[in-house]
């Protein structure tokens, strides 16, 4: 297990993590959940928990290869051809294809639908040609490939008339442009598109359903796959564990961590029921909203105990609560934001009306 | 590893929550209150026959959580809990309906639904002891926030059994337990009730439901009792398994459950505005019993303490 990897977000910390992420590779610990002919163990969903768990129990880093392996692939799983499966899911596997996700712009963040970046039909060639431009890609600067969200007919309604594209980076006519997060790494890019080619090959789904083939992946993301209980209760751990040392017999900061341990073990059980009631053939669908508040508000409240915890150290802090703060603090926000994840929760899961 | 309900059990649950669907509408709840109902403990024979008041002398806990939980869900105004989480596995020989068990960890030995029982559990310097009926003098009644809890403090002059400590920490486990499983079903009841109001009230020309600010407070609701269920069903499950951390497991369920309902109180009255202020409504009767609940068998800092002083 690699230790004091420089962060994954940044240009010298993902080749380094690129490396760990080939280790794995080649142990097939990769992608343990799936199936064994493109690199995984065919591991079934309560096995993969418990992966996670003695992942991150160990100590193990970020997985910057997440957003291809926990939030395209089971995309591509679900509506791929056989043809794109064998071609993208084993370079994928084994971190030579590294994948960043292009769904927001400029002018649509929450309200996702209200893309405006162009596909345009070219019959001649066999494909589509895209214009516009992607932001907040987290790591694109780093990446190879993108999958993302394009209107291919404008004249239809904002939920209808987009598609699902694969994108190779190196396409001409695509410029990345690298920025900074809140902590200063470069782990943001803005994807620029002028009429890029992409063949029909390389389309997710059918033609003007890619919203429903989004969905599908936000919902993973909200939900289990990116977010396994198995981190939020190591840094629980952590947070106990920084209290014995530290804390010296305060009750109200002993009551927060433990509040906090509570809420970790409850975020675990909950998971277990869920996984329970997937394995026996339950749809789940808007449920995933209810734990995407959850664990992104836990993870922001541990790491402000800690800063209780720590004190002045916490401003020149080396045990990655700083930068784990600063992370923390994205998780309300991003996967779509806790407040349209409450409007989510209100109407598809209370059945309040819509506004 | 399968976390999840047996088939019997889901029908156990069923079963109540019809039974208790028919018999223990709010308006019984209510009558409870005043005393004055016909037919006061009709609910108590037909959960007896049911099986569920001495469900632990054959079953575990887990299959009979859920069932607990329903009678939360109804506010059944006599002492489940008390009596068949605490009581039966204490006093087995009393199962039959023809007596009814009352039990609290009050120090000063304010026992609910008082005047239902014969049969006493008290704390008495850490280890709980039986009262009979002969061994009671009075029974001083107290106003409780809850009024079908019809509160009073014991004044006995004779213990009939004193239990070991370790019969006492199981015991005071299972009703912290219960009264979770009750807290999860008030949270429930609150949330629906509210949930129904919300679609059904106009303001402006439309649903209150419809409104952002009103939405997010019933996700906050929804999402407290998404996260505190499954640690009640877990402490039910390794209570059940005699997992020796069973007791810390309890605890987490009752600091979670506790806060869930808590903070659903304050969201239901909250979205329902004037209304649920009013006595007439009854959404009171459900709130008033989460707040004596929350109280119960260990608030949420007790608890949280217990958990603290296993971890840390």
């Amino acid at each position: 297990m690699p230790r004091g990897l420089v962060s994954g977000d940044t240009r010298d910390g993902f080749a380094a993590h690129l490396e760990w992420e080939r280790a794995l590779f080649d142990a097939r610990y990769a992608v343990v959940s799936w199936p064994e002919e493109y690199g995984g163990r065919d591991a079934s969903a309560m096995e993969w928990l418990i992966f996670e768990e003695e992942y991150y129990r160990a100590g193990g880093p970020q997985r910057v290869t997440q957003n291809g392996i926990f939030l395209l692939a089971p995309t591509v799983f679900e509506f791929g051809t056989k043809e794109q499966q064998d071609r993208i899911l084993p370079r994928m596997a084994a971190a030579e294809d590294l994948w960043c996700q292009g769904w927001s712009e400029p002018n649509a963040g929450s309200d996702l639908a209200g893309i405006q970046s162009k596909a345009v039909r070219d019959e001649q060639a066999g494909g589509w040609r895209l214009t516009g431009q992607k932001t907040w890609t987290t790591r694109g600067g780093f990446c190879t490939h993108l999958f993302g969200l394009f209107r291919s007919d404008p004249e239809a309604d904002r939920h209808r008339g987009l598609t699902y594209f694969l994108v190779p980076l190196d396409a001409p006519g695509v410029t990345v442009r690298g920025f900074g997060r809140l902590d200063g790494d470069e782990g943001f890019a803005e994807v620029f598109l002028d009429d890029v080619f992409v063949p029909d090959g390389d389309v997710l789904g059918d033609v003007h359903q890619g919203w429903g083939v989004a969905m599908a992946t936000t919902s993973a993301e909200r939900g289990l796959t990116l977010r396994s209980p198995g981190r939020f209760m190591a840094t629980a751990a952590r947070l106990v564990d920084l209290y014995k040392t530290r804390g010296a017999d305060d009750p109200r900061l002993a009551d927060e961590v433990v509040h906090a341990f509570i809420d970790a073990e409850a975020y675990r059980w909950q998971t277990f029921l869920t996984v329970t009631r997937m394995t026996d053939g339950e749809n789940l669908g808007a449920e995933s909203s209810l734990t995407k508040v959850f664990w992104s508000d836990l993870d922001v409240r541990m790491h402000e105990v800690a800063m209780e915890i720590l004190g002045a150290e916490f401003d020149h802090d080396d045990s990655d609560w700083l930068k784990g703060y600063q992370f923390a603090l994205s998780g309300p926000i991003y996967a779509g934001t806790n407040e349209i994840q409450r409007n989510v929760i209100a109407e598809r899961v209370l059945g309040l009306p819509r506004q | 590893m399968r976390f999840a309900f047996t088939d019997e059990q889901l029908a156990f649950r069923d079963a109540a929550r019809d039974l208790l669907a028919r018999e223990c509408p709010p308006s019984y709840v209510r009558s409870a209150w005043t005393g004055d109902g016909v037919d006061a403990r009709k609910v108590w024979f037909a959960l007896a026959e049911m099986g569920v008041l001495g469900a632990l002398l054959e079953a575990s806990a887990v299959d009979v959580i859920l069932v607990i939980e329903e009678t939360g869900y109804a506010a059944v105004p006599e002492p489940v809990v008390e009596h068949a989480m605490v009581g039966v596995p204490l006093l087995p020989d009393i199962i039959d309906g023809q007596h009814t068990i009352t039990a609290s960890d009050d120090p000063k030995c304010v026992v609910p639904f008082a005047d239902r029982a014969d049969r006493f559990l008290l704390l008495v310097d850490k280890r709980l002891v039986l009262v009979g009926q002969q061994g009671v003098v009075a029974l001083d009644n107290l106003e409780s926030v809850d009024g079908a809890r019809r509160s009073a403090i014991v004044d006995y002059s004779r213990v009939e059994t004193q239990f070991s400590e370790r019969e006492t920490t199981q015991a005071f486990d299972r009703g912290a337990l219960g009264t979770a499983a009750q807290l999860i079903g008030l949270t429930r009841r609150m949330l629906d009730m509210t949930v129904e109001y919300v679609k059904e009230r106009q303001q402006f020309g439309v649903p209150i439901g419809s409104f952002q600010a009103v939405k997010h407070h019933l996700a906050d609701a929804r999402i407290a009792l998404e996260f505190a269920r499954p640690l009640v069903y877990r402490a039910a499950w390794t209570m059940s398994e005699g997992d020796p951390d069973a007791s810390v497991h309890v605890s987490m369920a009752k600091a979670m459950a506790g806060n869930a309902a808590l903070l659903t109180a304050r969201k239901a009255l909250q979205c329902h505005g004037a209304i649920g202020y009013s006595y007439e409504y009854d959404l009171h009767l459900f709130m008033k019993r989460a707040w004596a609940l929350a109280a119960a068998w260990g608030d949420a800092a007790f608890h949280r303490a217990s958990v603290g002083r296993a971890i840390l």
